[in-house]
């Protein structure tokens, strides 16, 4: 019975863990997109969240099998300089949005498995930290591209 | 008497010459700019750097061409590609005017940015883009010369480091003589009519 009960825990955790990993279906992603450099320079992500809930979330990161790392960032400009850090979270507040846009919030993305092309879909899971994850689309755009394009 | 009126010919003509050339002469010859005035407050345009394909390249290179000179690196995501994706578009919008004009991009991080990932990154973004790269001290001595900044903080345990760099574009006329300082908070219109000033101006001498 007590290696039964066991599984039968992990199995509760297992569905636990689904059930959080759904819970992300209140934040939506708009505006994905991605600059794509030439090489394996890394490169910038950006989308805006909107979270649809009375709860406030916060993104950590993202992870993806099309970039080996991927960090969230800061850029910001002060005295006339120019730099970036990484940053834990993003907060997404109730019924309110976050922005990740140039020369702001960002995500990098390092190591390309593969090269990426202008026109290529590729997909991120966001992750929040509260444990909840959205897959999201990005559109892959041209280094000189400005937007999201649309 | 006739001698006389033909020796006051000659020196008005002499005279007319000289102004003339003195005034073409003026590389700090007012022009209504709307972004920072940076005429006669700047050093000229001068460096001794490599070019994205290899060769040598001076500031002599680039004379006939108004220059925008900017400082970064390629392993920077996010603001130097949008500055340099801002860059293309001003260029497109000054149409063939753009022909007058190029864009350096200054590398502050040579030991990553060799010439050919350089050649690769500019040409990424506009046809009128040069990417610079060369030893650590040449590239230290021209971002001295503009008062430029820039400065290397090791972040990842593989060797990766992050580069603060100032962000500031610097314009020059076709003498090389600094004219703007242009900031990417500036509205991309009066970068645009800056530039037409420069350009327009300089088709006629």
């Amino acid at each position: 019975m007590k290696p039964c009960a066991c599984l039968l825990f992990a199995a509760g955790l297992l569905l636990a863990g689904g059930a959080r990993a759904n819970q992300a279906e209140h934040v939506q992603a708009s505006h994905a997109w991605l600059r794509v450099l030439p090489g394996d320079l890394p490169a910038g992500a950006y989308l805006t969240l909107t979270n649809n809930s009375d709860q406030s979330v916060a993104l950590r990161g993202a992870t993806s099998t099309a970039y080996a790392d991927v960090m969230l960032h800061k850029s910001s400009t002060a005295s006339g300089m120019s730099s970036m850090t990484a940053v834990n979270s993003l907060p997404v507040p109730a019924h309110g949005s976050a922005v990740l846009a140039p020369a702001g919030y960002h995500l990098m993305l390092m190591k390309a498995a593969h090269p990426v092309k202008p026109g290529d879909t590729v997909k991120l899971i966001l992750q929040f930290t509260d444990g909840s994850t959205l897959a999201t689309d990005f559109m892959a755009r041209p280094a000189n591209a400005i937007d999201a394009g649309r | 008497m006739k001698h006389t009126g033909i020796r006051r010919t000659a020196l008005l003509l002499l005279l007319t010459l000289v102004v003339t050339l003195l005034g073409g002469c003026d590389h700090d010859e007012k022009l209504p700019f709307r972004l920072t005035d940076v005429s006669g407050h700047m050093p000229n345009l001068d460096f001794k750097l490599t070019d994205d394909h290899g060769k040598p390249a001076t500031a002599a290179n680039y004379r006939g061409k108004v220059v925008l000179l900017y400082f970064g690196y390629t392993h920077c995501p996010d603001v130097c590609p949008l500055t340099m994706a801002q860059l293309h578009v001003v260029m497109q919008r000054l149409g063939p005017l753009a022909d007058g004009a190029r864009i350096l991009f200054v590398t502050v991080d040579p030991a990553r940015d060799t010439p050919a990932v350089m050649h690769a990154y500019v040409n990424a973004f506009d046809p009128h883009a040069v990417g610079l790269t060369g030893s650590a001290g040449d590239i230290e001595a021209l971002s001295k010369r503009y008062r430029s900044a820039y400065t290397r903080e090791p972040t990842a345990s593989d060797g990766g480091y992050d580069v603060s760099h100032s962000s500031a574009i610097y314009v020059f006329d076709r003498q090389g003589n600094a004219r703007i300082l242009a900031t990417p908070a500036d509205a991309q219109d009066d970068l645009v009519h800056d530039l037409h000033l420069l350009l327009d101006n300089g088709t006629n001498r």
